[in-house]
């Protein structure tokens, strides 16, 4: 079942067309990333998505039902990219109001509060304010005010960034344990190793379109260019055959490029009538890294204003 | 409405626990009451010790004419004092004439001496002068003592409305002056708040994860009522301890100046029969007393509220189109100030005729009628002119806040430039 259905959105600025037509669906329990260059529209989508904005055309179905601001945020936790919180405000008392905001009564609010405080190992921090906190613990608290009130739909624009890795790595198991709850997980970044280490469906946007749709493992088959590596205990230097091109040459190992139509079985034939023995034989997938660069590196970088 | 109500009770704890909000509350009252018991008491304190002045006096001219009733100075006539012992003998100082054509005087003293000193030396001269003439026309000087000494005042004249009840002209001016003044100051004091408040939530950035809470209106209008009604206490506050402490010091007043009011109150009409008997102290106390408070306290909460959500919500509309940059938001609330100080100087220049054409005006529209109908107040404005007024005020602020809140929803979420004029119009009227 699908959370999240975006169909055909819309929102132009004046000089812009930040947002142009774009439709996907997130299903329950995915950790999705929606991914593209700074300025490609990620955040303006995502303000559609939790109301801040009205599409200017299209429709945003939450749930199986059409999205309803007022009363849908209650399911929504939603971390922006830039932080903000009181910071003349206790941070207890901070986290009791935003939840209470989101529809929490304060008894429950404050039980719940105080479950994670313990879990984030920030009990002692109730009553300071948030200007005492470093970065990193005011992220950390960011996170915990987001998700607080179990929602169904949790979205993090650069959840890591300024973490280290000890509490990235803590946030990260949150994300996986909460996706694994039942809630849903639409995660916006460019950083690449963290979608393919975290996401299973990703998005990639540019100039306001989507390019590219599907799951981590069907985007890297489509992009995959026919490559393997071989490793051998010892490899002969004169390894040449019209089936393969040897791309990387290393002493235990090789890098090859298919000929189209060739069967993996015909190189290792190859190797076995050489005497050689293969230790390792995989197919070699390109990182999303390398796709995103592949896709966005030949439009123009900036965003140009425009008259629309 | 839940949601709204949350965030004014933050709005409203937030800012009364903080210590500034309790410092200005109770500080406030406690120094105006300071300052004038203290100017009272330096007034009393600074009564200069008698000074002996030595009067060189050849021809004996003054000598029988100069009298030392008075408690400041004592004139002694002793002719071996000259310009260089007189400190030795004792004196303050030393008059002698200089030039007898101009009949001018010189006052010689080791320092400088004080300017009442001086002016009481030179009234002195010349009351003993002007008597001097009198009984040489021929008029009794006991006689003329005796009409001195009665009051000067042989009629009086009291402002009376239709209602039978003494006007007084000086106290309304001063309640309309001071109740106009405190709504000025107050606007500008909490609509203030209101813009660092917005400004501290966009710099901030919590605006974003508020928003997606809340409606950025409830936001806008939690925040304004929430600071509204931090304001509200506070001026609920300072009217409490100024009437606590106003009953303090009526309980120091002299007795009979009290029963004296309670005539007064009593019966107005024996302040005609018998003017002089009453101190003009208590004639003022009972003009302050029978002044309508009931309806001007009522009237300074309604324009209080009326006013400050008027203009709140454009100072609020300021702070959400800024950035950082306080500059950018003097310039923006430059357009904002220059009605509030324009009633205010509406107020202050027509404030001897309260019932003119720009008065009347002023205290209609909704940009000054806070300020200038406070200044009509105590002389009782018609009915429906109170009422149209509160109507317009009313829709006013409706108006400002409907708004304030369009430009608000989008300015508050925009970073980078400053938005202009003509953008902001484009958001009020987009839907």
């Amino acid at each position: 079942m699908n959370i999240l259905e975006l169909q055909n959105l819309k929102k132009y600025f004046a000089t812009q067309k930040a947002v142009d037509d774009i439709s996907f669906n997130i299903a329950q329990g995915d950790i999705f990333g929606l991914l593209g260059p700074n300025g490609a529209g990620k955040t303006t989508l995502l303000r559609m998505i939790t109301g801040i904005f009205y599409p200017d055309s299209g429709e945003v179905v939450f749930n199986g039902r059409k999205f309803d601001p007022i009363n849908d945020t209650a399911y929504i936790g939603y971390m922006p990219e830039e932080r903000g919180l009181y910071k003349k405000m206790k941070i207890g008392e901070q986290a009791v109001y935003l939840a209470q905001l989101k529809g929490l009564s304060k008894a429950d609010a404050m039980s719940k509060i105080k479950a994670w405080f313990v879990k984030f190992e920030m009990e002692s921090w109730w009553n300071k304010k948030v200007e005492d906190l470093s970065k990193g613990m005011s992220q950390k608290l960011q996170f915990v005010t987001t998700v607080l009130h179990e929602p169904k739909l949790i979205i993090l624009d650069e959840p890591f960034s300024g973490l280290d890795p000890v509490n990235a790595n803590l946030i990260k198991d949150e994300i996986f344990s909460l996706a694994q709850k039942g809630s849903t997980i639409i995660f916006s970044t460019h950083r690449m190793e963290q979608v393919e280490e975290i996401c299973n469906h990703i998005v990639l946007v540019n100039k306001g379109k989507k390019i590219l749709d599907g799951t981590v493992k069907e985007v890297k088959n489509e992009f995959k260019e026919n490559m393997y590596r071989i490793g051998a205990a010892i490899l002969p230097e004169d390894i040449q055959h019209p089936a393969f091109e040897v791309i990387k040459h290393k002493p235990d190992e090789l890098l090859l490029k298919l000929a189209p139509g060739t069967k993996t079985n015909d190189v290792l034939q190859y190797f076995i009538s050489k005497n050689i023995t293969v230790n390792t034989f995989s197919e070699v997938f390109p990182s999303l890294n390398e796709i995103f660069i592949k896709l966005v590196e030949g439009t123009k970088n900036a965003r140009q204003f425009q008259e629309i | 409405m839940n949601k709204i109500w949350l965030i004014i009770k933050r709005e409203y704890v937030t800012r009364v626990r903080n210590k500034t909000f309790l410092l200005s509350t109770f500080l406030l009252p406690l120094m105006i009451v300071l300052f004038i018991a203290g100017s009272i008491f330096l007034s009393v304190k600074s009564e200069e010790k008698s000074k002996r002045i030595a009067f060189a006096d050849s021809s004996e001219f003054f000598k029988p004419l100069l009298r030392n009733d008075s408690s400041k100075l004592n004139f002694v006539f002793d002719k071996t004092i000259d310009t260089v012992n007189y400190t030795k003998k004792g004196f303050d100082g030393f008059v002698y004439l200089d030039d007898s054509a101009n009949h001018h005087f010189v006052l010689r003293t080791p320092k400088a001496a004080s300017m009442s000193t001086i002016s009481s030396i030179e009234s002195k001269l010349n009351e003993a002068y002007q008597n001097y003439q009198l009984q040489k026309s021929g008029i009794d000087k006991a006689y003329l003592d005796s009409l001195r000494k009665a009051s000067s005042r042989y009629f009086s004249v009291d402002n009376k409305g239709d209602d039978d009840k003494i006007v007084n002209a000086g106290v309304n001016y001063a309640v309309g002056f001071g109740s106009g003044i405190l709504i000025y100051i107050t606007m500008f004091i909490f609509g203030a708040m209101v813009m660092r408040g917005v400004m501290e939530e966009k710099t901030n950035r919590i605006a974003e994860v508020m928003v997606s809470s809340v409606k950025p209106f409830q936001l806008m209008l939690g925040k304004i009522l929430g600071i509204g009604a931090v304001g509200l206490t506070q001026l609920l506050l300072w009217i409490i301890l100024m009437s606590a402490l106003s009953l303090v010091a009526t309980a120091f007043l002299p007795a009979d100046i009290m029963s004296q009011v309670q005539q007064i109150q009593n019966n107005p009409a024996v302040v005609n029969n018998n003017a002089a008997q009453f101190n003009e102290a208590a004639k003022l106390m009972a003009n302050v007393s029978s002044l309508n408070w009931p309806l001007i306290i009522g009237c300074f909460i309604f324009y209080f509220i009326g006013g400050y959500l008027f203009y709140s919500s454009l100072f609020a509309a300021v702070g959400s189109v800024v950035n950082e940059d306080p500059q950018e938001a003097q310039s923006l609330m430059l357009p904002i100030m220059m009605p509030i100080i324009f009633g205010f100087i509406i107020l202050s220049s027509n404030l001897n005729t309260p019932d003119n054409d720009a008065m009347f005006w002023g205290s209609m529209i909704p940009f000054t009628s806070p300020i200038v109908m406070m200044g009509r107040i105590s002389t009782s404005p018609p009915w429906w002119q109170l009422a149209l007024s509160m109507v317009l005020l009313i829709g006013g602020f409706l108006f400002t806040t409907w708004m304030a809140g369009k430009i608000y929803r989008t300015g508050i979420l925009m970073y980078g430039k400053k938005a202009s004029w003509k953008e902001m119009i484009k958001w009020t009227f987009r839907k």
